[in-house]
């Protein structure tokens, strides 16, 4: 746990506001050199509820949200209830304030709005005695007056901003160069005068006993701040995606939502349509007629996406698929995240599943990877899935705006031109042999013709076909095909394991003979956990997964041969990746203990540094985090 | 230039052309009323100047569904109901193609039931044809959504308490833009629909009846059928909505009391989804797969998408 870093949690209600509140701030404190990480938390409810927003900033990188935090701004929630919802619901005005006082750490900083909540409340939260024991500094902001006087209630969370700002020493200028970029005219003059008028009247009106300070850091080069979904958005445009279809469901939206408000302006199409069914549908019609094709969803809407799915992989018709994860089974928590459909996107959809799969484990890995899946997708003419979460889509992260500065990749992959298709082989009605086992093709690749092009008919169908597409159920020829598409899978690892960089990440003491494992989006606060256990004197090696399928087998074969005992750390309860492991390599059951996590919040690094040492101690003692402890299974 | 040639080619079409090489011969039961479709097609396409490279017929599953492995065009066979939206983005992606979406009823009306009532009501500029035999063919027999009130079946054998759908009407109200029911025993109108509906800017809904010999006991011939356009009794006029609407429910009752009532039932010449996504800017209409054949095009690329996040 780092001393210079600021956590500053941003709470209230959902709908008050607060991402953008938060979202601006972490700007700021971006331009101002930090690097910054953002973690939102919220309730599936468009009104009221607990909602926070925590910034992470630190000079150097950060890529978790780190353990507890250190300043609360609680802004009281504004869609607090009447006084009959209030006997069922309770008082929900203090929420933000009562809510959050477990995790902040000692020697933190807690400011409330006074104007918001009652005195009487906060006395009972016993505030005053807890701030004492836990050396915590309180102060009171009337900041709904502050608003009221220059301004509207709603610009509470301008005052809130001036005072943290105050408070920590921090100036205003990219604060206010972010509210005049943000904001019209009319409202943008209120605004910045709350923001002062707060700024100075906690200096007056407070003598400062916190030590927090805002740290100060330096950036060489212009950064960008964004989230996993805009990256995989990203991703999808800089490989010429130009259509995408879907259907609105938590967390999918996001990256649905950026490439529907950018499409049109980059000569694509967008289309939200009847149901998921349909979207991958709609995704497999464009990609068969030519285009660079998505769609995704959550869990339940990617349920209903197996058939087509599987019509995917029998007709080898490339596409990328996104799956969104969240909390489930069923509707489950749908703001919550969790790691619990690896082993759905891997196989469902009937018959014995061909595709690829990546699970990325940042933000940059999400562009990466997504780039990656459409190469992939249409040089291999199979589809591609880019599983992630919640927790990865909704995070933000400052990346170095170099990064994005690359050659697009619009490329069709194994698709022929219609000069190329004169000398191709044909069948006696003039068939293009679309299905055509090639020998001389290295990659077990038949290349595609497209609808309208002359000379390149075929038929598509996910009945069992001969190279022409004609159905044929001879058994021969089934077997041939059949090894056709499921060599392919072959070829790609070979591919990914000489062409690329490894889509898996290592981490820690190469020495190391004790490993921890992870997949996706809990690489963070892994990676954090092993640099912590390193400079705690402690030996371990860390790796993030990727590559779901192909599996990694070599790269997994090798970190696994070196240590005597590694840790799976993933979030889900039956311990899927751990599964995957074992029965890819089919073996190392004896070395794999699982730690566990399924409370619908993503592990914090010290859950994981906990979660090693009750290992290594292997007493009966219980983690104190909402976590568990797997022990190893054998083979 | 396009880089995809065959579209727009005027040439000489022969029928011929769209009889496959491999399997010449439908595997079809004899008499069955799926041949009249294909007959009906195989007439029409090179009537309306199209040739098989840049025709996409796209099925769904189900003795119809087999319909385009003996008719010689590009084809999708896809999964059971879910033809049209597949057919539906391949002419978004490439609007130059001639796109027929095409299945049974018990795929178009049943399990695909959502997507034929959004496919309408968005107006995709494409042909629907359902081989409407009132029952599920390819699974041997069982009621469908257009089996009659009472129909036995394996599955329903106390016969079904269920009245069957109108497709016309539901068609309708969903916003097609070309209406029609021909039936199998009547091959001139059939081509003749068949050739509107490709002709027609917007989509174009044909219900076919298509007699089953082999599942559907009462072995339903749709004979004596009649044309209404043709004949006297029936005045009616196909642009206007509520006449169409009656017309409808009436041919829809009648099927079920022995009367076989064919023709046109509506014409609309409301935009079509794509022209109405290029005028709202949702669109641009140059198609997207020539995007990717033109070596001059200059990619956007997320770098210039940066300034938001700075
Ligand atoms: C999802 C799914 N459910 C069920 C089936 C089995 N199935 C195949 S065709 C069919 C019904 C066919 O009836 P219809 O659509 O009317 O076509 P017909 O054979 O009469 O032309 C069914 C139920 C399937 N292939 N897929
Ligand atoms: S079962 Fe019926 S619909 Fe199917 S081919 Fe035979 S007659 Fe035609
Ligand atoms: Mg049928």
């Amino acid at each position: 746990m780092s001393d210079n870093e600021l956590i500053w949690r941003v709470a209230g209600g959902s709908g008050d506001g607060i991402d953008s509140t938060s979202q601006n701030f972490a700007k700021a404190l971006m331009r101002s050199g930090l690097d910054v990480f953002t973690h939102r938390h919220y309730p599936s409810r468009i009104r009221g509820g607990h909602t926070y927003v925590e910034i992470r900033a630190a000079p150097e990188e950060v890529q978790s949200r780190g353990d507890g935090y250190n300043f609360l701004l609680a802004l009281g929630d504004s869609f607090a209830r009447n006084a009959d919802e209030a006997a069922v619901y309770g008082n929900e005005e203090i929420k933000p304030l009562s809510e959050n006082l477990d995790e902040l750490r000692e020697g933190g900083v807690i400011v409330y709005d006074s104007g918001f909540v009652d005195e009487e409340d906060v006395a009972e939260l016993n505030l005053e005695e807890r701030a004492e024991e836990n050396g915590w500094h309180v102060y009171p902001v009337d900041l709904r007056g502050l608003a009221k006087e220059h301004g509207r209630e709603v610009m509470r969370n301008t005052a809130g901003v001036g005072v943290t700002a105050s408070l920590l020493g921090m100036e205003l200028d990219h604060i206010e160069e972010l509210m005049e970029d943000a904001m019209p005219e009319k409202i943008l003059e209120p605004n910045i005068e709350i923001l002062h008028d707060a700024y100075e009247l906690v200096s007056e009106e407070f003598e400062f006993d916190h030590e927090l300070r805002v740290p100060e850091g330096d950036h060489d080069e212009e950064q960008a701040l964004l989230s996993g979904s805009n990256a995989i958005a990203y991703g999808a445009i800089d490989a010429g995606c130009r259509f995408i279809a879907g259907y609105p469901m938590t967390p999918w939206t996001d990256v649905f939502t950026i490439l529907s408000q950018n499409m049109s302006d980059i000569g694509g199409i967008a289309e939200q349509v009847e149901d998921e069914i349909a979207a991958a549908a709609l995704a497999l019609g464009a990609s068969h007629a030519g285009a660079k094709a998505m769609s995704g969803s959550s869990g339940g809407g990617f349920a209903l996406m197996s058939e087509p799915l599987g019509l995917a992989e029998m007709t080898e018709t490339p596409i990328v698929l996104i799956e969104a994860m969240r909390a489930g089974p069923s509707t489950g928590l749908p703001t919550k995240p969790e790691q619990g459909d690896l082993e759905f996107v891997l196989y469902t959809s009937q018959g014995d599943s061909s595709r690829v799969v990546f699970a990325p484990g940042d933000i940059e890995e999400a562009y990466e990877q997504t780039r990656l899946a459409f190469h992939i997708a249409y040089e291999y003419q199979i589809p591609t899935i880019i599983v992630y979460d919640q927790k990865l889509g909704g995070e933000n992260k400052n990346v170095p705006v170099s990064f994005f500065d690359r050659e697009p990749d619009p490329s069709l992959g194994s698709t022929l031109t219609e000069a190329e298709l004169e000398e191709a082989a044909h069948d006696a009605s003039g068939k293009f042999h679309r299905f055509q086992h090639d020998p001389d093709n290295d990659a077990g690749v038949s290349p595609r013709s497209l609808p309208g092009q002359k000379g390149g008919r075929f038929l598509a169908t996910g009945n069992e076909h001969s190279p022409g597409g004609h159905i044929e159920e001879d058994p021969t020829n089934r077997v041939i095909q059949m090894e056709r598409r499921m060599e392919k899978l072959e070829h790609i690892r070979e591919a990914l394991d000489e062409d690329h960089p490894s889509n898996q990440t290592y981490y820690g003491d190469e020495t190391a003979d004790y490993g921890i494992i992870t997949w996706g989006s809990s690489h963070g606060a892994v990676a954090e956990a092993v640099e912590r256990l390193n400079e705690g004197g402690h030996s371990v090696k860390g790796v993030t997964v990727s590559d779901m399928m192909p599996f990694p087998e070599t790269e997994m074969t090798e970190f696994l041969e070196s240590v005597d005992e590694a840790m799976v750390v993933e979030m889900n309860a039956s311990a899927q990746f751990r599964g995957l492991i074992q029965k890819e390599l089919g073996r190392f059951g004896e070395k794999l203990t699982s730690l566990l996590k399924y409370n619908g919040n993503p592990f914090e690094p010290a859950e994981i540094v906990e979660g090693y040492e009750l290992h290594l101690d292997g007493g009966d003692a219980e983690p104190t985090a909402q976590v568990r402890i797997e022990p190893a299974a054998g083979d | 230039m396009s880089a995809f040639n065959a579209i727009g080619e005027s040439r000489e079409i022969d029928r011929d052309e769209f009889t496959p090489g491999l399997e010449p011969q439908p595997t079809w039961c004899p008499g069955c009323g799926d041949f009249s479709v294909l007959k009906a097609l195989k007439q029409a396409l090179p009537e309306v100047g199209k040739s098989p490279d840049e025709v996409l017929t796209v099925t769904g599953i189900g003795c119809s569904g087999k319909l385009n492995s003996y008719l010689e065009t590009y084809g999708f066979h896809t999964i059971h109901g879910r033809s049209l939206p597949v057919a539906r983005a391949a002419k978004l992606a490439n609007p130059g193609l001639e796109v027929i979406a095409a299945g049974g009823d018990g795929d178009g009306y049943g399990i695909g039931g959502n997507h034929f009532i959004h496919t309408a009501r968005e107006n995709h500029d494409m042909t629907y044809i359902v081989f409407n035999n009132e029952v599920f063919g390819l699974t041997k027999g069982q009621t469908s959504p257009t089996s009659p009130k009472g129909h036995k079946s394996k599955t329903q054998p106390t016969g079904s308490a269920k009245s069957p759908l109108r497709p016309l009407s539901l068609a309708l109200t969903s916003g097609a833009s070309y209406i029609a029911r021909t039936a199998a025993v009547n091959p001139n109108q059939a081509k003749e629909i068949i050739k509107e509906a490709i002709e027609h800017d917007g989509f174009a809904h044909v219900d076919f009846l298509t007699q089953c010999p082999t599942w559907n006991k009462d072995a339903r011939q749709y004979v004596p059928y009649v044309d209404i356009q043709e004949s006297d009794d029936y005045e009616f006029d196909r642009t206007d909505r509520q006449e169409a609407a009656e017309m409808m429910y009436e041919t829809e009752s009648a099927l079920y009391e022995g009367t076989v009532l064919t023709g046109r039932y509506y014409v609309d010449d409301r935009p079509t989804y794509a022209e109405e996504k290029i005028a709202t800017g949702e669109m641009t209409d140059t198609p997207i797969v020539e995007q990717y054949f033109d070596d001059d095009r200059e990619w956007e690329r997320s770098y210039d998408l940066l300034d938001r996040h700075k």
